[in-house]
Protein backbone atom coordinates (compact mmCIF):
# COMPACT_ATOMS: atom_id res chain seq x y z
CA UNK A 1 0.00 0.00 0.00
CA UNK A 2 1.54 3.21 -0.95
CA UNK A 3 1.23 6.43 0.73
CA UNK A 4 -1.23 8.25 -1.32
CA UNK A 5 -3.38 5.16 -1.45
CA UNK A 6 -3.38 5.01 2.68
CA UNK A 7 -4.52 8.72 2.52
CA UNK A 8 -7.15 8.54 0.28
CA UNK A 9 -8.91 5.76 2.30
CA UNK A 10 -10.22 3.72 -0.58
CA UNK A 11 -12.53 7.55 -1.41
CA UNK A 12 -13.57 7.60 1.92
CA UNK A 13 -10.75 9.82 3.17
CA UNK A 14 -12.91 13.16 3.79
CA UNK A 15 -15.03 10.81 6.15
CA UNK A 16 -12.12 8.64 7.47
CA UNK A 17 -9.62 11.95 8.50
CA UNK A 18 -12.42 14.60 9.43
CA UNK A 19 -13.37 11.85 12.35
CA UNK A 20 -10.31 10.96 13.51
CA UNK A 21 -9.07 14.85 13.01
CA UNK A 22 -12.12 16.01 15.13
CA UNK A 23 -11.75 12.89 18.04
CA UNK A 24 -7.58 14.07 17.99
CA UNK A 25 -9.02 18.32 18.24
CA UNK A 26 -11.00 18.01 21.20
CA UNK A 27 -9.53 15.51 22.70
CA UNK A 28 -6.75 17.60 23.13
CA UNK A 29 -8.56 20.91 23.94
CA UNK A 30 -10.73 18.70 26.69
CA UNK A 31 -7.09 17.71 28.12
CA UNK A 32 -5.60 21.01 28.29
CA UNK A 33 -8.46 23.12 29.19
CA UNK A 34 -8.35 22.80 32.65
CA UNK A 35 -4.68 24.13 32.61
CA UNK A 36 -6.01 27.44 31.58
CA UNK A 37 -9.39 27.56 33.88
CA UNK A 38 -6.94 26.28 36.90
CA UNK A 39 -4.92 29.96 36.46
CA UNK A 40 -7.72 31.85 36.19
CA UNK A 41 -9.58 30.40 39.15
CA UNK A 42 -5.84 30.74 41.28
CA UNK A 43 -6.15 34.45 39.96
CA UNK A 44 -9.21 34.85 40.88
CA UNK A 45 -8.51 33.52 44.40
CA UNK A 46 -5.54 35.87 44.79
CA UNK A 47 -7.92 38.73 44.40
CA UNK A 48 -10.20 37.53 46.66
CA UNK A 49 -7.87 36.82 49.35
CA UNK A 50 -6.32 40.51 48.71
CA UNK A 51 -10.22 42.09 49.40
CA UNK A 52 -10.23 40.44 52.00
CA UNK A 53 -6.94 41.28 54.02
CA UNK A 54 -8.16 45.10 53.06
CA UNK A 55 -11.51 44.60 54.39
CA UNK A 56 -9.68 42.85 57.78
CA UNK A 57 -7.01 45.81 57.67
CA UNK A 58 -9.89 48.34 57.27
CA UNK A 59 -11.83 46.95 60.13
CA UNK A 60 -9.25 46.90 62.50
CA UNK A 61 -8.80 50.09 63.58
CA UNK A 62 -12.45 50.84 64.62
CA UNK A 63 -12.75 47.81 66.70
CA UNK B 1 -0.23 10.13 38.82
CA UNK B 2 -1.37 11.82 35.75
CA UNK B 3 1.98 11.23 33.73
CA UNK B 4 1.22 7.30 33.98
CA UNK B 5 -2.42 7.39 32.39
CA UNK B 6 -1.28 10.15 29.94
CA UNK B 7 1.92 7.62 29.20
CA UNK B 8 -0.57 4.91 29.46
CA UNK B 9 -3.09 6.30 26.99
CA UNK B 10 -0.55 7.13 24.44
CA UNK B 11 1.09 4.03 23.96
CA UNK B 12 -2.43 1.85 23.76
CA UNK B 13 -3.31 4.65 21.44
CA UNK B 14 -0.67 4.53 18.95
CA UNK B 15 -0.93 0.35 19.38
CA UNK B 16 -4.65 0.58 18.57
CA UNK B 17 -3.62 3.12 15.72
CA UNK B 18 -1.49 0.85 14.04
CA UNK B 19 -3.16 -2.08 14.28
CA UNK B 20 -6.56 -0.48 13.02
CA UNK B 21 -4.81 1.27 10.14
CA UNK B 22 -2.09 -1.05 9.26
CA UNK B 23 -3.04 -4.62 10.61
CA UNK B 24 -6.75 -5.14 10.37
CA UNK B 25 -8.06 -5.63 6.66
CA UNK B 26 -10.62 -3.10 4.86
CA UNK B 27 -14.27 -4.52 5.35
CA UNK B 28 -15.55 -6.48 2.88
CA UNK B 29 -18.37 -4.20 2.86
CA UNK B 30 -17.34 -0.79 3.52
CA UNK B 31 -14.14 -1.01 2.69
CA UNK B 32 -12.05 1.91 4.56
CA UNK B 33 -14.41 3.29 5.62
CA UNK B 34 -15.83 1.02 8.29
CA UNK B 35 -12.12 2.08 10.43
CA UNK B 36 -14.33 5.20 12.05
CA UNK B 37 -15.17 2.41 13.85
CA UNK B 38 -11.80 2.28 15.91
CA UNK B 39 -12.88 5.96 17.40
CA UNK B 40 -16.79 5.92 16.70
CA UNK B 41 -17.42 2.92 19.35
CA UNK B 42 -14.98 3.33 21.75
CA UNK B 43 -16.17 6.74 22.08
CA UNK B 44 -19.74 5.58 22.37
CA UNK B 45 -18.89 3.17 25.22
CA UNK B 46 -17.05 6.31 26.83
CA UNK B 47 -19.81 8.18 26.61
CA UNK B 48 -22.16 5.36 28.70
CA UNK B 49 -19.12 4.45 30.92
CA UNK B 50 -18.75 7.87 32.38
CA UNK B 51 -22.51 8.41 32.50
CA UNK B 52 -22.74 5.51 34.87
CA UNK B 53 -19.49 6.50 36.78
CA UNK B 54 -20.92 10.25 36.88
CA UNK B 55 -24.34 8.61 38.32
CA UNK B 56 -23.18 6.33 40.39
CA UNK B 57 -20.48 8.68 42.13
CA UNK B 58 -23.45 11.32 42.43
CA UNK B 59 -25.37 8.94 44.51
CA UNK B 60 -22.78 8.03 46.65
CA UNK B 61 -22.49 11.70 47.50
CA UNK B 62 -25.80 12.05 47.70
CA UNK B 63 -25.95 9.49 50.41
CA UNK B 64 -22.89 9.42 52.35
CA UNK B 65 -21.86 13.29 51.78
CA UNK B 66 -18.70 12.58 50.05
CA UNK B 67 -17.18 15.45 48.44
CA UNK B 68 -14.86 13.49 46.38
CA UNK B 69 -17.59 11.83 45.21
CA UNK B 70 -19.43 14.99 43.91
CA UNK B 71 -15.75 16.26 42.47
CA UNK B 72 -15.41 12.92 40.82
CA UNK B 73 -19.04 13.61 39.02
CA UNK B 74 -18.75 17.08 38.13
CA UNK B 75 -15.26 16.71 36.41
CA UNK B 76 -16.80 13.85 34.91
CA UNK B 77 -19.48 15.62 33.12
CA UNK B 78 -17.48 17.43 30.68
CA UNK B 79 -15.21 14.84 29.39
CA UNK B 80 -18.63 12.62 29.06
CA UNK B 81 -20.22 15.44 26.85
CA UNK B 82 -17.33 15.40 24.40
CA UNK B 83 -17.15 11.43 24.28
CA UNK B 84 -21.09 12.36 23.45
CA UNK B 85 -20.51 14.31 20.91
CA UNK B 86 -17.24 12.78 19.14
CA UNK B 87 -19.83 9.12 19.10
CA UNK B 88 -22.27 11.20 17.34
CA UNK B 89 -20.57 12.87 14.76
CA UNK B 90 -18.26 10.34 14.19
CA UNK B 91 -21.44 8.36 13.55
CA UNK B 92 -22.37 10.56 11.30
CA UNK B 93 -19.55 11.06 9.13
CA UNK B 94 -19.65 7.43 9.12
CA UNK B 95 -23.84 7.15 8.43
CA UNK B 96 -23.29 9.65 5.35
CA UNK B 97 -21.29 7.01 3.37
CA UNK B 98 -22.90 3.89 4.51
CA UNK B 99 -26.37 4.61 5.42
CA UNK B 100 -26.55 7.83 2.85
CA UNK B 101 -27.59 10.65 5.21
CA UNK B 102 -25.64 11.99 7.96
CA UNK B 103 -28.21 11.67 10.64
CA UNK B 104 -31.80 9.65 10.90
CA UNK B 105 -34.54 9.78 13.99
CA UNK B 106 -33.28 6.28 14.81
CA UNK B 107 -33.57 4.98 17.88
CA UNK B 108 -30.66 4.14 18.37
CA UNK B 109 -29.30 7.95 17.12
CA UNK B 110 -31.79 9.90 19.08
CA UNK B 111 -31.10 7.83 22.64
CA UNK B 112 -27.45 8.91 22.19
CA UNK B 113 -28.24 12.72 21.59
CA UNK B 114 -30.65 12.23 24.59
CA UNK B 115 -27.83 11.15 26.45
CA UNK B 116 -26.16 14.58 25.55
CA UNK B 117 -28.52 16.51 26.26
CA UNK B 118 -28.52 14.91 29.61
CA UNK B 119 -24.31 15.78 29.75
CA UNK B 120 -25.45 19.92 28.62
CA UNK B 121 -28.41 19.63 31.33
CA UNK B 122 -26.12 18.26 34.19
CA UNK B 123 -23.27 20.63 33.17
CA UNK B 124 -25.67 23.90 33.00
CA UNK B 125 -27.62 22.65 36.66
CA UNK B 126 -24.71 22.80 38.23
CA UNK B 127 -22.99 26.16 37.01
CA UNK B 128 -26.43 27.64 37.82
CA UNK B 129 -26.19 27.02 41.71
CA UNK B 130 -23.52 28.69 43.49
CA UNK B 131 -23.34 26.58 46.62
CA UNK B 132 -21.30 23.66 45.83
CA UNK B 133 -23.58 21.15 47.90
CA UNK B 134 -26.66 22.31 46.37
CA UNK B 135 -25.12 21.93 43.38
CA UNK B 136 -24.06 18.17 43.42
CA UNK B 137 -27.10 17.46 45.05
CA UNK B 138 -29.28 18.88 42.40
CA UNK B 139 -26.81 17.56 39.66
CA UNK B 140 -27.04 13.84 41.36
CA UNK B 141 -30.79 13.77 41.12
CA UNK B 142 -31.01 14.58 37.41
CA UNK B 143 -27.87 11.99 36.37
CA UNK B 144 -29.46 9.37 38.98
CA UNK B 145 -32.59 9.93 36.49
CA UNK B 146 -31.36 9.75 33.61
CA UNK B 147 -29.56 6.67 34.03
CA UNK B 148 -32.94 5.29 32.78
CA UNK B 149 -31.61 6.42 29.38
CA UNK B 150 -28.69 3.95 29.43
CA UNK B 151 -30.27 0.86 28.72
CA UNK B 152 -32.15 2.33 26.33
CA UNK B 153 -29.45 3.46 24.36
CA UNK B 154 -28.08 -0.10 24.95
CA UNK B 155 -30.59 -2.03 23.84
CA UNK B 156 -32.45 0.33 21.14
CA UNK B 157 -30.65 -1.56 18.45
CA UNK B 158 -32.87 -4.75 19.38
CA UNK B 159 -36.33 -3.22 20.66
CA UNK B 160 -36.57 -0.93 17.70
CA UNK B 161 -35.99 -2.23 14.15
CA UNK B 162 -33.41 0.79 13.41
CA UNK B 163 -30.71 1.11 10.66
CA UNK B 164 -28.06 1.08 13.52
CA UNK B 165 -26.51 -2.41 13.39
CA UNK B 166 -26.89 -4.32 16.46
CA UNK B 167 -23.45 -5.06 18.99
CA UNK B 168 -20.83 -6.87 17.62
CA UNK B 169 -18.94 -7.27 20.79
CA UNK B 170 -20.83 -6.32 23.89
CA UNK B 171 -22.73 -9.48 23.81
CA UNK B 172 -23.15 -12.48 25.76
CA UNK B 173 -22.33 -14.73 22.94
CA UNK B 174 -19.04 -14.89 21.26
CA UNK B 175 -18.21 -11.71 19.61
CA UNK B 176 -19.18 -12.00 16.17
CA UNK B 177 -16.37 -9.22 14.67
CA UNK B 178 -12.96 -11.11 13.70
CA UNK B 179 -9.92 -10.89 15.83
CA UNK B 180 -8.07 -8.23 13.79
CA UNK B 181 -10.80 -6.03 13.84
CA UNK B 182 -11.37 -6.58 17.48
CA UNK B 183 -7.58 -6.07 19.06
CA UNK B 184 -7.50 -2.28 17.85
CA UNK B 185 -11.20 -1.83 19.12
CA UNK B 186 -10.12 -2.91 22.25
CA UNK B 187 -7.08 -1.27 22.62
CA UNK B 188 -8.32 2.10 21.64
CA UNK B 189 -11.45 1.94 24.13
CA UNK B 190 -8.95 1.34 26.97
CA UNK B 191 -7.04 4.63 25.51
CA UNK B 192 -9.96 6.17 25.38
CA UNK B 193 -10.29 4.76 29.31
CA UNK B 194 -6.95 5.74 30.69
CA UNK B 195 -7.65 9.27 28.96
CA UNK B 196 -10.56 9.74 30.83
CA UNK B 197 -8.88 9.21 34.55
CA UNK B 198 -6.36 11.38 33.28
CA UNK B 199 -8.27 13.89 31.73
CA UNK B 200 -10.76 13.88 34.90
CA UNK B 201 -7.91 14.02 37.12
CA UNK B 202 -6.79 17.55 35.47
CA UNK B 203 -9.96 19.18 36.09
CA UNK B 204 -10.18 18.25 39.36
CA UNK B 205 -6.86 20.04 40.45
CA UNK B 206 -8.17 23.38 39.38
CA UNK B 207 -11.76 22.33 40.70
CA UNK B 208 -11.03 21.26 44.28
CA UNK B 209 -9.12 24.70 44.26
CA UNK B 210 -12.17 26.47 43.47
CA UNK B 211 -14.30 24.53 45.98
CA UNK B 212 -12.43 24.82 49.01
CA UNK B 213 -11.52 28.52 48.68
CA UNK B 214 -12.31 29.14 52.71
CA UNK B 215 -9.74 26.77 53.34
CA UNK B 216 -6.65 27.71 54.95
CA UNK B 217 -4.32 25.26 52.58
CA UNK B 218 -5.85 26.90 49.56
CA UNK B 219 -5.52 30.60 50.55
CA UNK B 220 -1.38 28.92 51.62
CA UNK B 221 -1.10 28.05 48.15
CA UNK B 222 -2.60 30.62 46.02
CA UNK B 223 -0.70 33.76 48.27
CA UNK B 224 2.60 31.59 48.26
CA UNK B 225 3.04 32.29 51.96
CA UNK B 226 4.10 29.13 53.81
CA UNK B 227 3.90 26.86 50.69
CA UNK B 228 4.67 23.16 52.10
CA UNK B 229 3.38 21.26 49.03
CA UNK B 230 3.41 21.50 45.41
CA UNK B 231 2.57 24.72 44.54
CA UNK B 232 1.36 23.73 40.51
Amino acid sequence: MSVSEFFHMGGYAFYVWSSYGLVAVLLIWTFFSPIFSKKSIIKELKMKYRQQERQQQESAPEA
Amino acid sequence: MIPWFVWGFVLTLLAGLYYGFFVAPPDYQQGESYRIMFVHVPAAWMSMFIYMVMATSGAIGLIWRIKTADLMASVSAPIGAVFTFLALVTGSLWGKPMWGTYWVWDARLTSELILLFLYLGFIALQASIEDPRNAARAGAVLAIVGVVNIPIIHYSVEWWSTLHQGATVTKLDKPSIHISMLIPLLLMAVSFKLYYVASALMRARGEILRREQNSRWVKEIVTGENTVGEVK
